[in-house]
């Protein structure tokens, strides 16, 4: 049975794009069949992020409105052969999708994958609505910053009343990601601490990922961190949450960069 | 001073987290409860529960908003020695 999973956040620039590509890309290296859908339409960047920004043909508003079928439109990632990606449309409006059109693509991507990971749009217009509205869970991309705490507070609300599962009365599934987590500054008393965020927003923890220079990285190279350095911090800490997904029980902690001493002094590459 | 300053240096997270707390509480009543139907579900149950036999996974709350009217629907499923009798309120 499909899962149906929307990265959320209200606020942008959080991480919703990077987070999705990041974990789509670690649920599928364990195997799993996974497709990560694009609904910022308008604004499409996970093409770019996940590196497949030049093999965009068709998308998900010619799916949607009927003029491409999804064997066309979808995308297999040339890293993960069980990984692929559905993009948004650059130049239609967030207009263009439909109620009707995406509940068909979600429908019939339940048939194909194991994981259905919607990444949402900023915001709480027309595309986020779209992208949450058919998900079993929802990933609340967080930071520890008072602004990206309110609008995930606000979002969580939506989840619990917009969606069809709240619609069916069902209880919805929301788990908290926090991002560009410092634990040093947390420990300092300057940013908020997972304890405090945790206790504010009462949803469970997915994970913790600390802040680390080879997230840009790896948006510079298009590749999901996970695949682009995987023994870095970052990709642990993704691959931890995908793997906590799949159900497994992970001690929960805040994995810090390991000191190699010949990639200190031979490995420094330009990204 | 500056030692002074030094010694009581105050840290920004405690505020933080104050104002955070302070506001969303605010908010949360503007914008509605949010689990307010999984709530209400769990709550109908434990009192129906009490006086009859009901299958949890039997029972559908709905709410709806149509311009001016709000509804908030509640549909039980019954165990009856029979089976089946259905009851909506």
């Amino acid at each position: 049975m499909a899962e149906v999973l929307v990265v959320t956040s209200g606020k942008g620039g959080v991480g919703k794009t990077t987070s999705t590509a990041a974990l789509g890309a670690a649920l599928a290296q364990t195997g799993q069949n996974v497709v990560v859908i694009d609904f910022d339409v308008g604004l499409r960047n996970l093409d770019l992020v996940m590196g497949a920004e030049r093999r965009v043909v068709y998308d998900l508003i010619n799916v949607v409105q009927g003029d491409a079928n999804l064997n066309q439109a979808l995308i297999k990632d040339k890293r993960v052969d069980t990984l692929s990606l559905l993009p948004a449309s650059q130049t239609r409006d967030k207009d263009a999708l439909t109620a009707e059109g995406v509940e068909r693509v979600i429908n019939e991507l339940k048939g194909r994958f194991d994981w259905i990971i919607c990444d949402s749009p900023a915001g709480i217009e027309r595309g986020a609505y779209f992208a949450m509205r058919h998900a079993d869970l929802a990933v609340i991309v967080t930071n520890p910053e008072v602004s990206s705490v309110r609008d995930s507070d606000r979002i969580i609300g939506l989840l619990d009343s917009k969606t069809e599962k709240a619609e069916r009365g069902e209880h919805m599934e929301k788990l908290l990601l926090l991002t560009r987590y410092d634990p040093i500054r947390a420990e300092r008393g300057d940013m908020l601490k997972v304890d405090d965020v945790l206790e504010i927003l009462s949803i469970p923890l997915l994970g913790i990922i600390p802040e680390s220079p080879e997230v840009l990285k790896a948006s510079n190279l298009g590749s999901p961190v996970t695949l682009s350095n995987p023994i870095s911090a970052p990709a642990r800490a993704y691959a931890d949450a995908a793997r906590r997904l799949r159900g497994e029980t992970i001690e929960m902690t805040v994995p810090s960069e390991r000191k190699r001493f010949l990639g200190g002094l031979f490995g420094r590459r330009a990204a | 001073m500056s030692v002074l300053k030094f010694f009581s240096r105050r840290t920004s997270a405690p505020a933080a987290r104050e104002r955070l707390q302070l506001l969303l509480a605010h908010e949360r009543a503007v914008f509605g409860r949010t689990d307010l139907v999984a709530q209400l579900k769990d709550e109908i149950l434990a009192v129906i529960a009490k006086h009859i036999s009901i299958d949890p996974e039997k029972v559908r709350i709905t709410t709806d908003t149509r311009d001016t009217l709000a509804t908030l629907e509640v549909d039980i499923e019954i165990r009856t020695p029979n089976g089946g009798l259905k009851m909506a309120s």
